[in-house]
């Protein structure tokens, strides 16, 4: 049974940037927003340090200095409007939260505190600044928390634990809405709307060690990716030195922001080596980088020789307590090691995608080299590329794309809802959706989808990683086709129609394959080293061939077709970058 | 200090690295499936799996190889979702912050209760989010909005700072007594998000949320059992929070 439902406009995905967008639309035109998990067990929720703004509450600052520092932390692949855009409303984006009751922690005279964070300088790198506004270590936590009040109190409405599977398109390219899978029933919903957001996060589970959520399967790069939508610097993704041996769980850059120091098995400070002058305080993907080489030339240690260590033992254990409090209780839960009298074994981890689906500064998904407008097609936070992360994010800067992006998505959907006429359904719309499921569904015997998923997780934390090379990712794009032959076999145990998690963990695993299949396209084609994108063949930024976005298009025949597109420069001309 | 070295060394056996070690887990779930009957039933596995792997990884390893049927919820697999509460061994705790030692050699697994079971360990969640919305969860401040931010002092943002913790798991209301026995009960974690703005400067509904509260269903129903307090993943003083609601209705203080 089929039901089709009605609405102005869809906002996919039910984080941090879909509530943001949920939020504006809501009071404009009729939205329902369309979300596989309860919104409050969204990943957002998982941010720690601090989403960033030039209020100069505490220090002089300037949106200016904040769009610096974020178009050199993206290696100069940043949109460099964008980051303007970004970096200029992020102030009333915080006042606005404020005024929402977020519990920002305060100055003592009642002011939003700030505090400093990788990469945030003043007066274009001259000094550190405080910049990130916080509420204690659960920023992410208590953003995603208030978004969701904001939404309780416009009666906003959710369709809760509906899975998004298809984005329907009519044949001129309007989008016409989206067919979701009902978990609690296994029914098909179709949803036509005038205007679809996708807000659905990333998809660090193509990596066997990762910060992001077991749900974080690129669903909706993927699903866009199907229907003809190019997908951007999908080889940019970011690896945070500092995840938890074995689980990845994350351990915030703030430790090595209040004195912690990296090392390795022999107790060496080896990023002295690496950086002599900034040592621990190095941007992300160089201190994962020499964590890399240090495990490569076998001073790792834990039962693989793949860790590393991080030691606070030095911090006065007040300023633990009360500064690093998630450090402490994950070291202590999941390791059962005392961060306060021993290193805390850590691994590089996959954690946040930079690239995803292209759009312009109001969310408007964009293909080509012309930006052509996708009519009535919309994304923001993770799963978007705007681009103002380029190739390497900083800290803090997620959940500001989030609320800034997902609020300008959000107000330019409801204003195209508003003017279009609601298109007409594709023929057999839900077809192609019951194919895929039922594929599934019905094979007695095949391949275990748990095996696919973990071979794919193994197979691109080795050689899709912090380096690359030309030989490793020939071998990963062999190994993907493989792994697609192996799940186009794929059986699962559960066949029912109530909460069929199975089933919904497969199709994830499609999804998984379908961006490292982007992942490792663009990562082949790039050939120079730039941010979190390096080649050991290659180990140079070049700007002269490589100033450039990638756009990796899925064919037909399964191939796929890359295209490029300039950076949008502005007032900062590519540097060296140092710290 | 320890070096890393001396750590990896360490003849400690109850720590990550040392040499790989194994542990027998017996993991015993109530299991309902309306597809096949409307009668719950257990199933038990037995699995080997390393002390430290966390017990929602463990359910994992039996939904992926033993029996795919298996349904739970879970997410971010670190405390911070409050997707995969459970009863477990007795008591409400999530998944994901429980080890294979902490439980070992036997552990029993059932859904949080007094929430409707959808299948297996998966509940209905609409009426604990219906107690939830009732308290009118959000600030609500008619005097004019500010044009930048409205000032609070670091003292008048503690008084709150531990029920804004809350991740609306449902650990809490699913270990009270009274709710299990009476589902019109409004539950501790209700309470407790009306309790983060009842208490939050900023915020002027406080007396509209104590009304709510006051009914018969709100918060008098509460026999301070502490149940929620020991439940709570994220460490909140439950039952504090509930005793200063009631006092602040009794006294109209907050």
């Amino acid at each position: 049974m089929v039901t089709t439902h009605t609405y102005d406009a869809l906002v996919i995905g039910g984080g941090g940037a879909g509530m943001a967008a949920a939020i504006e639309m809501s009071d404009r035109v009729r939205t329902a927003v369309i979300s596989k998990l309860y919104p409050t067990r969204s990943h957002t929720g998982a941010a720690q340090g601090g989403v960033c703004a030039a209020l100069g509450n505490v220090e002089e600052d300037s949106p200016e200095w904040h769009a610096f520092d974020t178009v050199k932390g993206g290696d100069y692949l940043v949109d460099q409007p964008a980051a303007m855009v970004m970096c200029e409303e992020a102030i009333p984006a915080i006042y606005q939260l404020e005024r929402w009751g977020l519990p920002f922690n305060r100055t003592p005279d009642g002011k939003i505190d700030q505090r400093r964070f990788g990469g945030h300088t003043a007066e274009h790198g001259e000094r550190p600044v405080k910049r990130a506004c916080y509420a204690a270590d659960r920023t992410g936590h208590m953003i995603l928390q208030t978004l969701y009040q904001q939404c309780v109190k416009r009666d906003v409405r959710f369709f809760n634990e509906f899975y998004c599977l298809d984005l329907l398109r009519t044949d001129d390219g309007r989008t016409a809405g989206v067919v979701a899978y009902e978990l609690a029933t296994g029914e098909l919903h179709v949803f036509r709307a005038k205007a679809v957001i996708f807000t659905t996060g990333g998809f660090g589970r193509a990596y066997k060690v990762t910060s992001n959520a077991h749900t974080l399967t690129g669903d909706g790069p993927s699903l866009v990716w199907r229907r003809g939508i190019p997908l951007e610097d999908m080889e940019m993704f970011q690896f945070h030195p500092t995840g938890l041996a074995r689980l990845g769980v994350l351990l915030s850059e703030a430790a090595r922001g209040e004195g912690g120091i990296v090392r390795n098995k022999d107790g060496e400070r080896f990023m002295e080596r690496y950086a002599p002058t900034i040592k621990d305080l190095a941007p992300r993907d160089l201190v994962s980088r020499a964590i890399y080489q240090e495990i490569k030339e076998g001073r790792g240690g834990g039962p693989n020789g793949d860790w590393t260590f991080l030691d606070i033992t030095h911090l006065d254990p007040k300023v633990i307590e009360e500064k690093l409090p998630d450090i402490t209780e994950f070291a202590r839960i999941y390791l059962k090691v005392e961060p306060t009298k021993e290193p805390v074994p850590i691994q590089p981890t996959a954690h946040y995608a930079m690239g995803g689906i292209p759009t312009d500064v109001d969310g408007r998904v964009v293909t080509g080299e012309n930006e052509d407008i996708v009519p009535g097609l919309y994304s923001a936070g993770e799963c978007a590329c705007v681009s103002v992360h380029g190739a390497n994010r900083l800290g803090t800067n997620s959940l500001l794309d989030l609320l800034v992006f997902g609020k300008r998505a959000g107000v330019a959907a409801a204003e195209d809802a508003i003017e279009a006429d609601l298109p007409a359904l594709p023929a057999n719309a839900t077809e192609p959706t019951l194919e895929m499921l039922n594929r599934i569904l019905e094979r007695d015997k095949g391949d275990n989808m748990a095996d696919i998923r973990k071979e794919l997780q193994t197979q691109m934390f080795d050689l899709a990683f912090v380096v690359r090379t030309a030989e490793g990712l020939t071998k990963m794009q062999e190994i993907l086709g493989g792994l697609r032959e192996r799940f186009d076999r794929v059986a699962i145990g559960d066949k029912g129609s109530v909460f069929n998690m199975d089933l919904m963990e497969a199709v994830e695993v499609g999804f998984l394959l379908d961006c490292s299949d982007a992942i490792v396209a663009g990562s082949l084609v790039r050939e120079e080293s730039r941010g979190a994108h390096f080649r050991e063949d290659f180990p140079l930024r070049d700007d002269a061939n490589w100033l450039k976005h990638t756009l990796a298009y899925r064919e037909d025949d399964g191939s796929i077709r890359m295209e490029y597109k300039p950076v949008k420069m502005g007032p900062y001309v590519p540097m060296e970058r140092k710290y | 200090m320890a070096t890393a070295a001396e750590v990896l060394n360490s003849s400690d056996d109850q720590r990550v690295g040392a040499k790989a070690r194994t542990i027998s887990l017996t993991v015993r779930v109530r299991r309902f499936n309306p597809e096949k009957s409307q009668e719950s039933w257990w199933d038990e596995w037995t699995l080997d799996c390393d002390p430290l792997d966390r017990l929602v990884e463990v359910l994992h390893e039996i939904k992926w190889y033993h029996d795919g049927t298996l349904a739970f919820r879970r997410s971010c697999a670190h405390g911070i979702c409050g997707s995969d509460a459970m009863m477990i061994n007795g008591r409400n705790a999530l998944a994901c912050k429980l080890l294979a030692e902490d439980v070992a050699p036997k552990v029993t697994i059932e859904p949080i209760r007094g929430l409707p079971v959808l299948k297996d360990l998966i509940v209905d969640m609409e009426p604990f989010l219906d107690g939830y919305k009732a308290v009118l969860p959000y600030l609500i401040n008619d005097s004019g909005e500010p044009s930048a931010e409205r000032l609070q002092s670091p003292e008048d943002r503690e008084r709150y700072d531990d029920t804004t913790k809350c991740i609306l798991c449902a650990c809490c209301t699913t270990s009270c007594p009274i709710f299990w026995g009476d589902d019109t009960y409004i539950g501790p974690a209700a309470i407790v998000n009306a309790h983060r703005f009842i208490f939050d400067t900023r915020d002027e509904a406080g007396r509209d949320r104590m009304k709510i509260l006051s009914e018969k269903t709100g918060v008098f129903r509460c026999r301070t059992t502490f149940n929620c307090t020991d439940a709570c993943p994220r460490g909140i003083e439950v039952t504090k929070a509930i005793q200063e609601v009631k006092r602040a209705i009794l006294f109209e203080r907050f």
